[in-house]
């Protein structure tokens, strides 16, 4: 086939129209044409992209949850670490608030000399209130000696061996302390029984006492110094038969929760068996 | 030579006893669980050493609480008795052995214990002691005997290499 004009001419042509139609596109005249183009192009791209991040994902996903796993137990035991720690300092801050307790009671009675202990177990029959400290002969506790917290009295010592001792609790139901009603400035006695509870006995019918009397230490007998705090006195029963009134005693300690007492180690009971008269024959 | 268990194992038993068990009170009793161990033991077919088992045991108790040292070792001596006579009676029930030796042994020891307090002078009533104290105390010591049958149990079959036929 002839041509109708010459090759050169040709080019010449080919160059201005592609000029031409790059002069219009730059110039905005293609830009709805170039929009739709690239609209369709994107979407397209994007179908495919995303068609190709999901196949990816597929094969891939196995190694995530792998490594997905073992951050997760990784965490996990973290966690449980931490959980570990703040039971521990939780620990630490209670029995850091119990001896601060313990210290400004020691501090409010400079005459005594105390020893701190830990209660670690208490006796296996179910009829004896007694608790047993990891301190003994070793650390210079002997029989006898009271045991108190900041709240009050809890007891004495019963039984000593090298590193323990048992020490008798006044809820014990063989446990007799001469006390004395503050407000009424007289003195009882104050009995333990079995099921913790304690009762005061011995008041004479003729005191006026009132519910809520506090509960002191006689000193009495010389088992106990004067002046420890016991309880107060509620449940009072006054009955004309009776020789003497007799009420209950709600104590300032808890005897369930005793972790940490107070040795009075500077108190040396007086035995005063030898004093009391011998019926002869 | 693996008799000899028995002085590490109740060692554990009088740990765990004083350490938890007496802190954990139903009432005002709590499970006795040395004496549901001798008595899980005494009542395992071809066991010979109850008796030094219960001896160990009670003396054990004996020097850690405050009754009479001989009051615990007394009691789990008759439990153990009355467990052999048992066992070679009604060895076909094992488990009804076992609750009536913990019963009955947990009885034996608690109207132990409240004579002996009595007669030192202490003061309470019987129906309390034996409402409040004695009933609870029975009705632990029954519920942690079925858990100790089968451990003690398979601690027998291990120092003696019997087969398990249970």
């Amino acid at each position: 086939m002839k041509t109708i004009f010459p090759r050169s001419l040709q080019t010449t042509i080919i160059f201005l129209v592609v000029g031409g139609i790059l002069a219009l596109a730059l110039g905005g005249f293609f830009s709805s044409a170039s929009d739709s183009f690239g609209n369709s192009l994107i979407s397209a791209q994007t179908w495919v992209s995303e068609r190709y991040i999901t196949i990816r994902d597929f094969f891939n996903a196995p190694n995530d949850i792998v490594s997905l796993q073992q951050r997760n137990a990784q965490l996990e035991s973290e966690i449980s670490g931490l959980q570990t720690q703040v039971i521990q300092l939780q620990q630490q801050l209670t029995d850091t608030q119990v001896l601060a307790a313990l210290v400004d009671f020691s501090q409010s009675s400079p005459e005594s000399v105390y020893k701190a202990t830990s209660v670690i177990g208490r006796d296996p029959s179910p009829f004896l209130h007694y608790i047993i400290i990891n301190s003994g002969s070793n650390d210079g506790i002997r029989r006898g000696m009271p045991v108190v917290t900041n709240q009050g009295l809890v007891g004495h010592i019963d039984a000593v061996i090298a590193d323990a001792a048992r020490v008798q609790l006044i809820t014990d139901p063989a446990s007799a302390v001469n006390v004395r009603l503050q407000n009424a400035d007289t003195d009882a006695l104050l009995a333990g029984s079995l099921t913790g509870d304690l009762a005061l006995e011995m008041i004479s019918q003729d005191l006026e006492v009132q519910e809520g009397d506090v509960i002191l230490t006689s000193g009495l007998g010389g088992d106990y110094p004067p002046d420890l705090l016991v309880g107060q006195l509620f449940n009072l029963r006054k009955r004309d038969y009776e020789l003497f009134q007799k009420a209950s005693v709600q104590s300032a300690v808890d005897f369930s929760r005793l972790e940490i007492v107070l040795v009075i180690m500077n108190f040396k009971p007086v035995d005063i068996a030898p004093l009391i008269p011998v019926e002869t024959p | 030579m693996k008799e000899l268990v028995a002085l590490p194992l109740l060692s554990l038993v009088l740990i765990v006893q004083l350490a938890i068990v007496s802190r954990i009170p139903v009432l005002g009793g709590y499970a006795d669980l040395m004496l549901v161990t001798l008595a899980a033991w005494s009542l395992q077919d071809r066991v010979e050493t109850s008796w030094h088992w219960a001896i160990f045991g009670g003396i054990l108790v004996g020097w850690s609480s405050a009754l009479p040292w001989f009051v615990p070792l007394l009691g789990y001596l008759l439990m153990v008795a009355l467990s052999r006579l048992l066992v070679r009676r009604i060895w076909q029930a094992p488990l009804l052995a076992l609750f009536v030796v913990v019963f009955l042994g947990s009885l034996i020891v608690h109207i132990a214990s409240i004579l002996i307090l009595r007669l030192t002078g202490t003061s309470f009533l019987i129906a309390d002691a034996l409402s409040i104290i004695t009933l609870p105390s029975l009705l632990v010591n029954l519920f942690l005997a079925l858990p100790a049958f089968p451990i003690l149990r398979d601690l027998a079959v291990w120092i003696y290499d019997i087969e398990d036929e249970l």
